[in-house]
């Protein structure tokens, strides 16, 4: 297994508010290897988004307070200077966003927002060389008759269209490492499996190592190398793609695979369910996080665990859950199939 | 899921050839007309009593456009909307009213349907006092009931919307929806804005009030996993125009259309195993 390319290690956000400090990523640990994809999945508030700002630098607020380290190639990041970062930004890390709506300014041709990134970095560009560049990077993410649509405005581009112009804007200085945060939320179907297929096809043909967000485990299935359950701040569970999908160990992961609706299955009598809602991270209970909507709680439960191995064949299968290997496997088993509970009637949340 | 009802003559709602077209017009003085978006171009479907026809398409598609035609909050250019037999395409604001009665809707966004400045109960209140069904403490009784019928708690009456969480505002909307006690119910994206531990929360609670109340639902979403869980039917839609029309499973397991096997195959496995398979293949 080559070096790893990005490090970040026990990585804590803390944003101070009106109401008290927001602990929004609470130690998170995780290496990238080059080629590789690793998901981030939570649900909104689990602080994947905010992990994956901070690796660029975009959560230096005043009110932010940002620990733990994260090494890229070497170099520490959190302690670097602005400077630093906006010339590490582009060339060695990007990021896609969900929204290819309001990523580019509306007001300027396409192809010119992609050379000024260039021309940032690359002072010696010519226009006329970045304009090449930049059809070169429409044809490589599939938009057709790249050589005229470099001059539209984004409002011309469909929200698939778009999304491609985002990942060749993100592409243009081949960075190393590409942040994907929830890149096809936004889009039907059908784009959907164009743009992973896209972001597949980088992975592999230019070794680009991605960090892909996103709370919808059917997109981790398709392109993701190893998987990071986020709840509440914290990493619940991590381990390799096929691990959290056929031996998950924490409840909220059963939940999650759980409650997913699954086309190739004869379809359930009813929808296994999280009971309840995710907690505010002003308020948060004492202990295991998932603690209150958890059907499996006991005694130990008050303490939180920390993120260990408790597997005896795997060492990078990690989770915070006091059960028993043997105890999770016999309580995951719902009707069958892997889930948190059998479904009660309403009146949870 | 509830039996498909049509014992009883008509079906609830029968739409026949329904198009919506808007105009698209050129000019400063003079607006001419010339050209035409063929929002919704001709569609016909049955939703019978008790039953839930669920109308699949990505953005686009008209199935938001549909819904708003069938209960006409935009005029339809053409077609029938029939409910329980009645003609009710190209009624007046006045003339639907009594109407509305019947047929409520549950919205997408959670966060922009609800007035933020009118507490939990005269949101949810608002329509049985308008229909005059119930006033004064009554009508405080029936609110806190549909409350807790929808997993809030009576004492969520006096709050506010943003004092509740996505899935909670939700469950207000619904609430409202159902205070009339409706015989349809449009449901357009309802789960889509949710996180994913709260959509099937959600989704139980609809198919559960479906079975205590009778309730139809026309239910409107992109994701074809929800849909074909809760839909008894299910229509496709693809450029204003429904593309195929069956029970839930026959279109999910023997697509007949094109675009429908198109959308079918890109929705993700999420099972790692059949999702390598299926790249391989």
């Amino acid at each position: 297994m080559s070096a790893p390319l990005l490090s970040v290690k026990d990585l804590r956000v803390g944003f101070a508010t009106e109401d008290g400090v927001v602990q929004a990523v609470d130690g998170v640990s995780f290496d990238l290897r080059p080629g590789e994809v690793v998901a981030i999945v939570g649900e909104s508030g689990s602080g994947k988004s905010v992990t994956a700002q901070t690796l660029i630098g975009l959560t230096r607020a005043n009110n932010a307070r940002i620990e733990g380290s994260v090494k890229l190639g070497g170099e520490e990041l959190t302690s670097a200077g602005d400077a630093e970062m906006r010339k590490l930004r582009g060339e060695q890390v990007a990021m896609i966003f969900q929204d290819p709506m309001t990523s580019f300014n509306p007001v300027y041709r396409l192809g010119d927002q992609i050379v000024e990134a260039i021309r940032a970095h690359r002072p010696d560009t010519s226009k006329k060389q970045g304009r090449q560049r930049v059809v070169e990077l429409f044809e490589a993410v599939g938009i057709p008759d790249a050589e005229r649509r470099v001059d539209d405005y984004p409002h011309e581009f469909s929200g698939g269209m778009r999304q491609r112009a985002m990942i060749a804007m993100a592409l243009a200085l081949e960075p190393e490492v590409l942040i994907a945060d929830e890149p096809t939320t936004a889009l039907d179907v059908t784009i959907q499996a164009q743009i992973l297929g896209l972001i597949e096809d980088l992975n592999q043909e230019h070794n680009l190592a991605t960090i892909l967000i996103t709370h919808d485990l059917g997109v981790v299935a398709e392109v993701a190398d190893r998987v990071l359950v986020m709840y509440a701040g914290k990493v619940v569970e991590e381990g390799t793609l096929d691990e959290i999908f056929y031996d998950p160990q924490h409840p909220y992961t059963w939940g999650l695979l759980g409650s997913l609706t699954r086309l190739d299955r004869p379809r359930p009598h009813r929808l296994p369910q999280i009971a309840g809602s995710p907690p505010s991270l002003l308020d948060l209970p004492e202990g295991c996080p998932f603690r209150p909507r958890c059907p499996h709680e006991f005694s130990k439960c008050p303490e939180c665990p920390g993120l260990e191995a408790r597997l005896p064949d795997s060492s990078d299968h990690r989770d915070r859950c006091w059960l028993t290997p043997a105890e999770k496997r016999e309580k995951r088993m719902v009707e069958g199939q892997i889930g948190l509970e059998a479904p009660r009637g309403v009146g949870q949340a | 899921m509830s039996e498909v009802g049509k014992e009883g003559g008509a079906p609830l709602l029968e739409v026949t050839d329904l198009v919506k077209h808007f105009p698209i017009k050129r000019g400063i003085l003079i607006d001419r007309e010339v050209d035409q978006v063929r929002a919704v171009d001709g569609i016909s479907f049955e939703v019978g009593r008790g039953e839930t026809l669920g109308l699949v398409g990505e953005s686009g598609s008209g199935k938001s456009t549909a819904c708003r035609a069938v209960l006409q909050l935009i005029k339809p250019t053409s077609g029938s909307v029939r409910f329980e037999g009645r003609e009710i395409a190209g009624l007046g604001r006045r003339q639907m009213r009594p109407l509305r009665r019947q047929m409520q809707m549950i919205f997408q966004d959670p966060y922009a349907s609800l007035n933020p400045r009118k507490r939990v109960g005269q949101i949810v209140g608002d329509p049985l006092k308008r229909q005059g069904v119930a006033s004064g403490s009554e009508l405080r009784r029936q609110v806190q009931e549909l409350l807790e019928r929808v997993g809030l708690s009576s004492e969520h009456y006096n709050r506010f919307p943003h004092e509740f969480s996505g899935g909670q505002r939700q469950r207000i909307g619904i609430a409202r929806a159902l205070s009339l006690k409706p015989k349809l119910v449009i449901c357009d994206e309802p789960v889509s804005a949710l996180d994913v531990s709260i959509q099937a929360q959600i989704v139980n609670l609809l198919d559960d009030l479906q079975d205590e109340f009778g309730l139809a639902y026309l239910f409107v979403a992109h994701d074809i996993g929800i849909v074909r869980h809760i839909s008894d039917r299910i229509a496709v839609m693809n450029e204003g125009k429904i593309v195929e029309q069956g029970t839930a499973d026959q279109v999910c397991e023997t697509p007949k259309d094109e675009y429908t096997k198109k959308l079918l195959a890109a929705v993700p496995i999420p099972d790692p195993r059949e999702s390598r398979e299926r790249t391989k293949a």
